[in-house]
């Protein structure tokens, strides 16, 4: 009877569930996902955490090393820079997972078009994003965002669309090699539409190099962000993303080093955190892993 | 009544950049309710690809397939829906046939669910009860395929292929891939299906021994064409094409007195991509002449035994 009702509990937990009990076994995943928790819960309690205002000049104070007033000194203009950081994670979160959602998204239903398809349909698709991924990343992104100005929403349209052709691809190569199984063939002699079986069987077979791609990208969002802000573009002063923050404290690095550092070390945590997180739900994911 | 499954003529082409590749080339049979024909033939033969095309996961290129007596080679929609419900593949590797992401329940409820026969709580008891039928165990309902071993990962694929009551099962090379201990039970397994829902089998094998123990009808296909077809008792008492001779001759015996003369073919096997006019086995016959040249007719040499070879007589001193 006991053993009955554990197999009837057992089939009751979803498939979600798992996964999350799967990814907390995993340390590293666990390391990621507290340091990304810190990050998202600093990004809405920004006014309740920072001491001062982001634009809150105070030229007396101005370039001052960290101390016990600014933990992480200020800038040439005497704003605090641990402050900055608080609320510039607001931007930076929105930019990366807004760049990666956009770019990986796209590039999961384009690649999963050409993958399953193949023929001409694979064909079109990938000499258009073979064209977008000859025009180097940094430079279609100055590009886009030149066309459609600074801002944050414009500035993941440039980021994420260098994204596109790289998760496409990687996707489109695992759907090859798993559309040729026999499970694929099985669904279709049980009348599973193309779309169930894109979806439900080769889909979820095809995703684990693009959880660890994406997560990649997260990091190379920001770093990316922070290029187009020291030219002008992305998001605009004095907003404070973290990439903008690096690339201010850039003239100063000789005699105020920490200007630079401190947001890259912020940086650093928190692309980190991603690849720790995308290494385990990839393990997660995956039931043959399962101990 | 009509037979369960009647090709006529059935042609299968794969265009490759060598030229068009004769996969299934010109074959013709009819499989009774209730029997089980045995396909056999060497790697290549085209007898996976035969299996296929009858239940419409290939395209025919030409032919007719008929399905209880209905002309089904084009259906499209809901005909081809209902056409593939009734007619399922149990595939040779237990390994790719089960998507790794889903568990034994998911894999056995999908064809239920997909039908649309069955409302959302009649699917759990219906599939506890293809578990039954197929003997898997309860416990293995969250199971996923890696778990499971050789067999009961057939088991799941063969529940899944019966779910819906099919009339018409292709088997191919269901066995081969398991160990000769398992072979046994999930033969076991089809026959019992096939007494207890009067399945009708197309068993395709390479496996001499398998096909004599489960067919009724055998035919020997070589190059993508028949090249002899009868009963089953028959083809292993006095088989009469030169390739089927050689190919029983190759059946280990286990007896030590007995010392079988094996023949051994010699020669190249034809290209299937574009091949000649003429018999695709006289690169490689003993008795080959002029005449192999010419196309090669399936006739009937005695009753219910047909041959597709013109020196059929001479060679067995009919």
């Amino acid at each position: 009877m006991a053993r009955g009702k554990a197999v009837a509990e057992e089939k009751k937990v979803g498939n979600g569930t798992l996964v999350l009990k799967r990814l907390m076994k995993n340390p590293n995943a666990v390391i990621g996902l507290i340091i990304l928790v810190i990050i998202v819960l600093m990004a809405i309690f920004a006014n309740a955490i920072a001491p001062y205002g982001y634009a809150e000049i105070n030229v007396p104070d101005r370039l001052q090393t960290p101390s016990l007033k600014h933990f992480f000194g200020t800038d040439e203009m005497g704003r605090d820079l641990f402050s900055r950081i608080v609320y510039g994670a607001r931007d930076t979160l929105k930019l990366s997972l807004g760049t990666v959602v956009f770019g990986t998204g796209m590039g999961i239903v384009l690649g999963s078009i050409a993958g399953y398809f193949g023929g001409w349909v694979d064909n079109l698709i990938m000499r258009i994003l073979d064209v977008i991924s000859a025009i180097p990343g940094i430079l279609m992104a100055i590009c886009i965002s030149a066309v459609l100005g600074g801002g944050l929403i414009p500035t993941i349209f440039a980021l994420g669309a260098g994204g596109i052709p790289g998760s496409a691809r990687i996707l489109r190569a695992q759907m090859i090699s798993v559309r040729e199984q026999e499970f694929v063939e099985a669904a279709t002699s049980i009348n599973a539409s193309k779309l169930r079986i894109i979806a439900k069987h080769v889909f979820p077979n095809s995703m684990s190099p693009l959880i660890v791609s994406a997560s990649m990208s997260l990091a190379n969002a920001i770093i990316a962000a922070s290029s187009l802000s020291f030219i002008g573009l992305g998001v605009q002063p004095p907003n404070p993303e973290w990439g903008a923050l690096l690339a201010a404290g850039r003239s100063q690095i000789r005699d105020y080093p920490h200007l630079v550092m401190l947001p890259g070390v912020v940086i650093m945590l928190t692309v980190l955190a991603f690849n720790l997180l995308g290494d385990g739900l990839r393990d997660a994911l995956d039931p043959k892993l399962k101990k | 009544m009509a037979p369960v499954i009647e090709i006529r003529d059935l042609k299968k082409y794969f265009e490759t950049p060598k030229g068009l590749l004769h996969a299934v080339d010109g074959v013709s049979m009819k499989i009774e309710a209730g029997q089980t024909m045995g396909v056999v033939g060497e790697s290549g033969c085209g007898k996976s690809t035969l299996g296929r095309t009858i239940i419409h996961l290939l395209e025919s290129t030409d032919g007719q397939i008929l399905f209880e007596g209905e002309d089904v080679t084009r259906v499209k929609g809901k005909d081809l829906r209902r056409v593939r419900e009734n007619m399922q593949l149990i595939f040779q590797d237990p390994y790719s046939s089960l998507n790794p992401r889903m568990t034994v329940t998911e894999t056995i409820q999908e064809p239920l669910y997909l039908s649309g026969r069955y409302k959302r709580g009649e699917l759990a008891k219906e599939t506890d009860r293809l578990m039954d039928l197929v003997g898997v165990e309860k416990r293995l309902r969250n199971a996923y395929p890696h778990e499971l071993d050789g067999g009961r990962r057939q088991r799941v694929g063969i529940g899944r292929a019966i779910a819906l009551n099919p009339k018409f099962v292709v088997c191919d090379e269901p066995v081969s891939a398991l160990d000769v201990s398992i072979q046994a039970q999930v033969l076991n397994l089809l026959q019992d299906l096939q007494a207890e829902k009067g399945l009708t089998y197309m068993f395709v094998t390479h496996d001499l021994s398998v096909v004599k123990h489960i067919s009724n009808n055998i035919c020997v296909m070589y190059l993508g064409q028949l090249v002899e077809t009868c009963a089953s008792k028959e083809m292993f008492a006095s088989p009469l094409h030169p390739y089927t001779k050689a190919l029983l001759s190759a059946i280990p015996s286990v007896d030590i007195d007995h010392r079988r003369k094996r023949i051994v073919l010699e020669g190249e096997i034809v290209s299937p991509v574009d091949p000649k006019p003429g018999c695709r086995f006289a690169a490689r016959c003993p008795y080959a002449t002029e005449k192999c040249q010419q196309p090669q007719k399936l006739e009937e040499v005695s009753p219910g035994h047909f041959v597709a070879c013109n020196q059929v007589r001479e060679i067995n001193h009919m």
